[in-house]
């Protein structure tokens, strides 16, 4: 095999796994709350800025930045879910599209308004690996291992503990948890903090890799969205495969032609799946 | 009934009387605004009986774009263009629509499954930018004054074509709200199972909407293109814009003839009315304060203005949800509420 | 001796629809009571509202003499009461262990959790055998036995049980039933609602007739089992 193909191949991979995080984090939000965050993208965006002010501006070691900025967003999730969604929790689901939508307008400008539409970067340069002639980013490699660790992570809270139970119980059937003495509002702020948790981490894993500027979540947020419909919205697992594929078709297209129409290849593959199995590939 | 009468004729002087009397400033933003009313218009076709597209800003892409390079590339007039390019929104609202409908991709799922629409317009724009000028954007060759070229530095001309194609769209949504048709879409949207079993032709009604929606979009996309001489894939297609769409239509209210056309009065008036007033000291104060506007108004102002000084006046007890939700949603749906 | 569990001159409904008219009722210390009445009575709504997933419009509930009116249904599992709910309402996906484990969620229940769980094992060893596999495949009367497991791991004073042979078969039922007594035998208090009139006054120590959201009669099994009006209309006799 063409080791460059190979080489996309395996820089698919490592892609696929801040992908990953993120559709973790925006299936269980929408798996236990029922909504969807268009924002979500943005709210990552958040935590680069935050991460970029904590390190490069006011010079704080980058472990203590990320860590800050990984407990900043997840608060802002909760303060998403308060201010946002549970105002129109029960209306219809467009309305809570729309909230979060105008929510995406609004971070968006307030971040021009606060930051300008300058790139910045944290200015941490990783090495590039050579490993058997090929070429590896040493962060691409980071952010993998980081994602996988959180996807971990948040399987072995999900299964093991009384909360991550309950977390799951939820998902299954909202009505009833309260009789086995679970707070359902509790439990949504939990959820909407862990999914905040999640986009803090991939900010920290993307803020090694690429400049922030406010329109970033544009790049991404759609891709998220699209790998979340194709592995089944709501299903974590499904999501997770799904990354990666789509990761590695972002990938090979690459590498037989430009980046843009590669993303065109990926959401066109997309669109063409949604009419073959409109659940998704892994549907619940 | 006679305070309406009243309004509608101070409009229509207003309406007249506008290209002689106004600045030329007002009367580009009037354009905008008539354009816009237009495409709001036309989303609305689909939005009021439960079809939320997100991605509508890839049928306004396309329209503005095909004209637009057929022009530069081949002197195509766009007499003829336009019509290409509404075959070439219609044939994507086919292709994609077709297929959703026949495999019930509702809800959530067809929000975003347009949206991707939305981004794939998008990014063939950008990475074919040896052709589209990518993310720099493409200017129309301009001519002056030409019928042929359908250019016309002279805002009168535009603010006709744009009071005309303002029109057609609001006629085009009486004729559907007046039409079998309508009934037939909202006991679709109610429950498509129960519609189809009393012989209605889903599918027919659905595909026969989404069409129009698509097409109009297109006529509008080219129409502002036309008019504005400039094309960015970022402000005409995409999610930026299609969410644009959705939130102004609704914001004005899509149940109501006018609801859309009032949406794009207040959204355009109000950027542009903070954009004058935070200068270029506060780049995006002026779509903060926008951004913070919409949620409250999702928030607070479910029906849409023109929905709720309706049901003012009317004081109708039963409350309208934003959109008709689309009650087969593919995802589970939303469950009472726990004390 | 205070009833464990009294309701008084509840008055509950759905929005402007009420569907019950000054419900008052007790319940006392490891007696089993049920209520019995048509369908549409009231009585799924009088077990939410004693659960508190549905709130109630008037009147006042205690348990052991402490007034709970008015609390959150997470708050009233903590103070003892225990729902099985109608159509057993397990977490499908799920495994049994685990639709036990989130029985036990309430901080007194979770210190428990091993203990608890190994004597509700010994009431219902099917469970055990099954105790790795998706809830929602088991058979109606095994997702019964589940239910009713999973309301025991909260270690309530009462277990609240709403139409437990509801579309059950009637083999099933009359095992259901058993087991209601065993659990009775552990000294647990019961209210038992139900529309399968005979299983359920075989089983109980007193009971009330609810209709049209009211209570139109009481007394022992025995006076019910007695009484023309229930031979007729419920026991088709």
């Amino acid at each position: 095999m063409d080791i460059y193909l190979l080489e996309a191949i395996i820089n698919g991979v490592l892609l696929g796994g801040v992908l990953a995080l993120l559709a973790l984090g925006l299936n269980l939000i929408f798996g236990v709350i029922d909504v969807v965050w268009i924002c979500y993208a943005d709210i990552v965006m958040c935590g680069m800025y935050a991460i970029f002010f904590l390190y490069a501006q006011y010079h704080l070691p980058l472990p203590l930045a990320f860590l800050i900025a990984i407990i900043g967003v997840a608060g802002l999730g909760v303060l998403v879910h308060l201010l946002i969604i549970a105002p129109v929790l029960n209306s219809a689901p467009i309305n809570q599209l729309l909230a979060t939508g105008g929510l995406l307008f609004f971070l968006q400008s307030f971040a021009t308004l606060l930051f300008g539409t300058d790139f910045r970067n944290i200015g941490v340069r990783l090495p590039v690996l050579e490993i058997a002639t090929m070429y590896v980013s040493f962060a691409r490699l980071i952010a993998f291992a980081v994602a996988l660790i959180g996807a971990i992570a948040l399987y072995v809270f999900l299964k093991r503990t009384y909360i991550g139970t309950a977390i799951r119980a939820i998902a299954q059937d909202r009505e009833i948890v309260g009789l086995m003495g679970v707070d359902q509002r509790r439990v949504y702020l939990v959820v909407s903090a862990i999914g905040g948790a999640l986009a803090g981490l991939a900010a920290c894993l993307l803020a090694l890799q690429y400049d922030v500027h406010p329109y970033i979540g544009n790049t991404f947020g759609p891709v998220i969205f699209m790998i979340c419909v194709l592995g089944g919205l709501g299903n974590m697992i499904g999501g997770f495969i799904a990354a990666f594929v789509i990761s590695q078709i972002i990938a090979i297209g690459g590498y037989y032609s430009s980046t843009e129409l590669s993303y065109v290849f990926a959401f066109t593959f997309f669109i063409v799946l949604m009419f073959i199995r409109p659940r998704g590939l892994f549907a619940p | 009934m006679n305070l309406n009468h009243i309004i509608r004729a101070v409009g229509l002087a207003a309406l007249v009387a506008l290209p002689f009397a106004a600045p030329p400033y007002i009367l580009h933003l009037v354009i905008q605004i008539l354009i816009w009313a237009f495409i709001y218009t036309a989303w609305s076709l689909m939005g009021r009986f439960g079809f939320v597209s997100f991605g509508h800003g890839a049928f306004l892409g396309v329209g503005a774009y095909v004209p637009a390079l057929l022009w530069n590339y081949y002197g195509v007039t766009p007499w003829i263009g336009i019509p290409l390019s509404v075959m070439a929104a219609a044939a994507l609202a086919i292709v994609v629509g077709y297929p959703c409908f026949r495999r019930r991709v509702l809800g959530h799922y067809f929000a975003l499954v347009t949206l991707a629409l939305s981004q794939v317009v998008l990014l063939s724009l950008v990475a074919a930018r040896d052709i589209t000028g990518g993310s720099l954007g493409f200017t129309p060759k301009a001519v002056g004054h030409s019928w042929y070229a359908l250019q016309f530095p002279e805002k009168g001309y535009f603010y006709v074509i744009a009071v005309v194609l303002w029109l057609a769209g609001l006629l085009v949504w009486r004729m559907i709200d007046r039409g079998i048709g309508r009934e037939a879409l909202e006991a679709i949207s109610e429950d498509e199972d129960a519609a189809s079993s009393i012989g209605i032709d889903v599918m027919r009604q659905k595909m026969r909407v989404t069409i129009i929606s698509a097409a109009l979009t297109a006529v509008g996309g080219a129409i502002y293109g036309q008019y504005v001489m400039y094309l960015n894939p970022e402000t005409v297609s995409g999610i930026a814009v299609s969410l644009q769409i959705v939130f102004a239509a609704i914001a004005g209210g899509v149940y109501s003839l006018l609801g859309p056309s009032v949406g794009s009065l207040l959204t355009l008036s109000l950027t542009e009315g903070l954009r004058v007033w935070f200068g270029t000291d506060y780049i995006g104060a002026a779509n903060t304060i926008y951004g913070i506007l919409l949620v409250l108004c999702i928030i607070f102002m479910p029906q849409g203005i023109v929905g709720s000084l309706q049901g003012m006046r009317r004081r109708s007890t039963i409350a309208k949800p934003l959109v008709t939700a689309n009650r087969q949603s593919a995802t589970r749906e939303p469950s009472s509420a726990a004390p | 001796m205070t009833p464990i569990l009294s309701l008084g001159s509840v008055c509950a409904g759905y929005g402007s629809f009420q569907a019950l008219f000054g419900v008052s009722l007790d319940v006392g210390r490891g007696e089993a009571v049920g209520v019995i009445g048509p369908n549409g009575a009231g009585k799924t709504t009088l077990m939410r509202v004693i659960s508190g997933i549905l709130p109630m419009q008037q009147g006042e509930m205690r348990i052991d003499g402490q007034d709970i009116t008015g609390l959150p249904a997470h708050r009233v599992v903590e103070r003892g009461i225990a729902h099985v709910p109608e159509n057993r309402r397990l977490f499908p996906r799920l495994s049994v262990e685990e639709n036990l484990r989130i029985g036990a969620f309430i901080p007194s229940a979770r210190a428990r959790f091993a203990e608890q769980l190994e004597r509700v094992y010994q009431l219902f060893p099917r469970l055990k055998e099954r105790r790795g596999q998706p809830a929602g495949t088991m058979s109606g009367g095994e997702q019964q036995m589940c239910a009713i497991a999973r309301a025991l791991m909260s270690r309530p004073k009462v277990l609240l049980m709403d139409e437990p042979s509801a579309g059950l078969a009637p083999l099933v039922v009359q095992q259901v039933f058993e087991l209601v007594h065993r659990i009775r035998a552990e000294g647990l208090t019961v209210l038992i609602v139900e529309q399968n009139v005979q299983q359920v006054l075989d089983v109980v120590d007193r009971a009330y007739l609810l209709e049209v959201g009211a209570i139109k009669l009481s007394g022992t099994a025995a006076e019910l089992r007695g009484n023309s009006f229930i031979r007729e209309a419920y026991m088709g006799l």
